[in-house]
């Protein structure tokens, strides 16, 4: 991991868009798939790369679902990108009845995901689309929480057979990982080490944990962090152990607080080892417009947020 | 030449009053089922299977193959049918429609059944399928082509102009659409409840090459897919007009056998009328 100065910002887009790059010359499958949002999504620069490779469906996003499960059906690996609102919602049922039943090997990659989206307010601020995702049976579940991550995820995502829905933000986020980092689909990452408490975070909330953990360690308060990238498998193994080391759960993620990471540990725990969890995410509401800095804030998603979540977990749990 | 296609035209007639034979039993067996469409849909369903489509059953994930994509996939028996007929699994299983763990699913299962080139079920979603398939085929330099199956109620569906415009605007010569236009949906004749009409113009108008065609009439309908075969610079369309329940008297134009199985004894009716038919000729 990077230490917390001098971090680079990166837009995870921005990494979806080169890894896109190199895998075309590596991958000759690929194929890449956008409903007019391209510049956006990045899928200009594979466009740009393998222009006979790309196809932009226009504002048509069952059709582009659609004909990405037809492409597959043929032997061709699609990436299909759009905002996380249009991918997961819009299309939702032909994402259901179309790629996920018969399992094909389309790649859902969407960008604009959560309240970072920012002025554009609640209409295109998706905070439902891990849960939605998540209740396919057979989809895969990923959101990178930097533009390491992201890189590895996709290629990891394209070599794998089968659906996979791939989340990611629009603002640029710091870079928590190296290129020697070994990302494995299901495989959450202890990022840091801790007694009292666990932090399970997703995307950007990664790195709100860590700066939580940070100051919490200035008050003698031992926490760990751990990236969940992968929302489905879950890595329940790792999960079970934490929770049992610390017996104090909180989960974090840039998404509803139903349905998504904190509902999949609540699961978990409520299963295998039942401590108190506490639960960091969009309360029942939508977003709104606003600067994603504000907006983070305003919703009740940065570090002091989660330090807050701590002391409120670790008062129950009692240890 | 001419003694050839009156041939063809026999073997067609035969099979698909076989089909419909089939499609009675299996109705009957399942005790549940869209029998209105099936029967609809037969003769353009026997001309793909004993004619157009080059196809090898034993083979059912045959690059090169043709794609068959049963849009309106309620129209399930008959594909199972003409999948049976043509070698695909045995003829014998279509009497599990339905039935718990047969892999004769309600509605098409690709993941089940060899020969079922795509899961549809939840309409206007197959012609998008087809698209993908079709683009794919001219990305791999492939010869193939993709007929994708569409119900005239089904052309209600956003998703069908969706892909209609996209194909249109890749040029998808190789995609070909047969709306079965019997006429009639769920709640009752297409233009009282919500009329897609007239589908040749608006079809041409997103910019595919159309013509239409009494959609029983094999001789017509070998010509429209000798037409459509010739026609490799954009998407072609085949309007076929057709009759709901065609080949069973008390099931022809009766919007109550859109989504209704025969009993035992209508069934028994049916199939007396299948093969009274065949000594009347």
């Amino acid at each position: 991991m990077n230490s917390q100065q001098n971090q680079q910002l990166i837009a995870n887009r921005d990494a979806y868009g080169q890894i896109l790059v190199e895998l075309g010359q590596s991958v000759p499958e690929l194929v890449v798939l956008d409903a007019d949002l391209s510049k956006s999504t990045k899928t200009s620069e594979f466009a740009k790369a393998y222009p006979e490779r790309f196809f932009d469906m226009g504002i048509a996003e069952q059709n582009l679902m659609g004909t990405a499960a037809g492409l597959a059906l043929a032997g061709k690996i699609p990436c299909a990108s759009t905002f996380a609102v249009f991918a997961t919602g819009r299309a939702f049922d032909q994402v259901r009845n179309t790629i996920a039943y018969p399992g094909l090997n389309v790649k859902i990659v969407a960008t604009h995901a959560g309240i970072t989206v920012g002025e554009d307010g609640a209409s295109h601020q998706a905070i439902e689309d891990i849960a939605l995702m998540r209740v396919l049976p057979g989809m895969t579940v990923i959101v990178p929480a930097d533009a390491t991550e992201t890189r590895k995820a996709v290629t990891a995502a394209v070599a794998v057979k089968g659906p996979v829905y791939i989340r990611l933000g629009r603002t640029a986020v710091p870079v928590l990982f190296g290129e020697d980092y070994q990302f494995q689909i299901g495989k959450a990452v202890v990022l840091r080490d801790g007694a009292d408490a666990v932090v399970f975070a997703t995307g950007v909330m990664v790195h709100e944990a860590l700066l939580a953990a940070v100051q919490l360690a200035e008050q003698s308060v031992s926490v760990a962090v751990v990236d969940v990238h992968t929302i489905k498998p879950l890595d329940v193994e790792l999960i079970v152990e934490l929770a049992r080391r610390t017996g104090a759960v909180v989960t974090a993620e840039e998404h509803s607080i139903y349905g998504g990471l904190g509902s999949a540990v609540a699961e978990v725990l409520g299963e295998h080892y039942p401590v108190p969890l506490v639960r960091v995410g969009v309360m029942d509401r939508f977003g709104e417009s606003g600067n994603p800095a504000e907006l983070m804030e305003a919703l009740g998603l940065t570090a002091p947020h989660i330090i807050k979540a701590v002391g409120q977990v670790r008062l129950r749990s009692g240890r | 030449m001419a003694e050839a296609q009156d041939e063809l035209i026999e073997e067609l007639r035969q099979r698909a009053r076989q089909i419909r034979c089939d499609l009675v039993r299996m109705l009957a067996a399942a005790g549940s089922g869209h029998s209105g469409g099936s029967l609809s849909a037969v003769e353009i369903v026997t001309t793909l299977y004993w004619h157009v489509l080059r196809i090898r059953p034993e083979d059912p994930s045959w690059p090169d193959r043709d794609r068959f994509v049963l849009s309106k996939g309620h129209a399930a028996p008959v594909l199972y049918a003409a999948l049976a007929e043509r070698g695909y699994f045995p003829v014998a299983e279509l009497l599990t429609l339905r039935k718990l763990g047969s892999r004769l699913q309600g509605h098409p299962d690709l993941r089940k059944l060899p020969g079922v080139e795509a899961s549809t079920g939840s309409l206007g979603q197959g012609l998008s399928v087809g698209l993908g398939m079709a683009l794919a085929g001219r990305l791999d330099r492939r010869p193939y082509r993709v007929y994708v199956l569409l119900g005239d109620g089904e052309c209600e569906e956003g998703q069908v102009w969706e892909a209609a415009m996209a194909a249109a605007h890749y040029q998808a010569g190789n995609l070909t659409a047969i709306i079965d236009n019997n006429g009639l949906q769920i709640d009752g004749p297409i233009t009282s409840v919500l009329s897609p009409l007239p589908l040749p113009e608006k079809w041409r108008a997103f910019g595919w090459a159309v013509t239409e065609v009494d959609g029983h009439d094999l001789p017509a309908l070998l010509q429209a897919f000798d037409w459509v075969a010739g026609n490799t610079g954009q998407p072609t369309a085949i309007v076929a007009h057709t009759v709901k329940g065609k080949g069973v008297s008390f099931m022809e134009n009766q919007v109550d056998w859109h989504g209704k199985a025969p009993s035992a004894e209508q069934a028994a009716c049916a199939l007396k009328e299948l093969q009274q038919e065949e000594v009347k000729r």
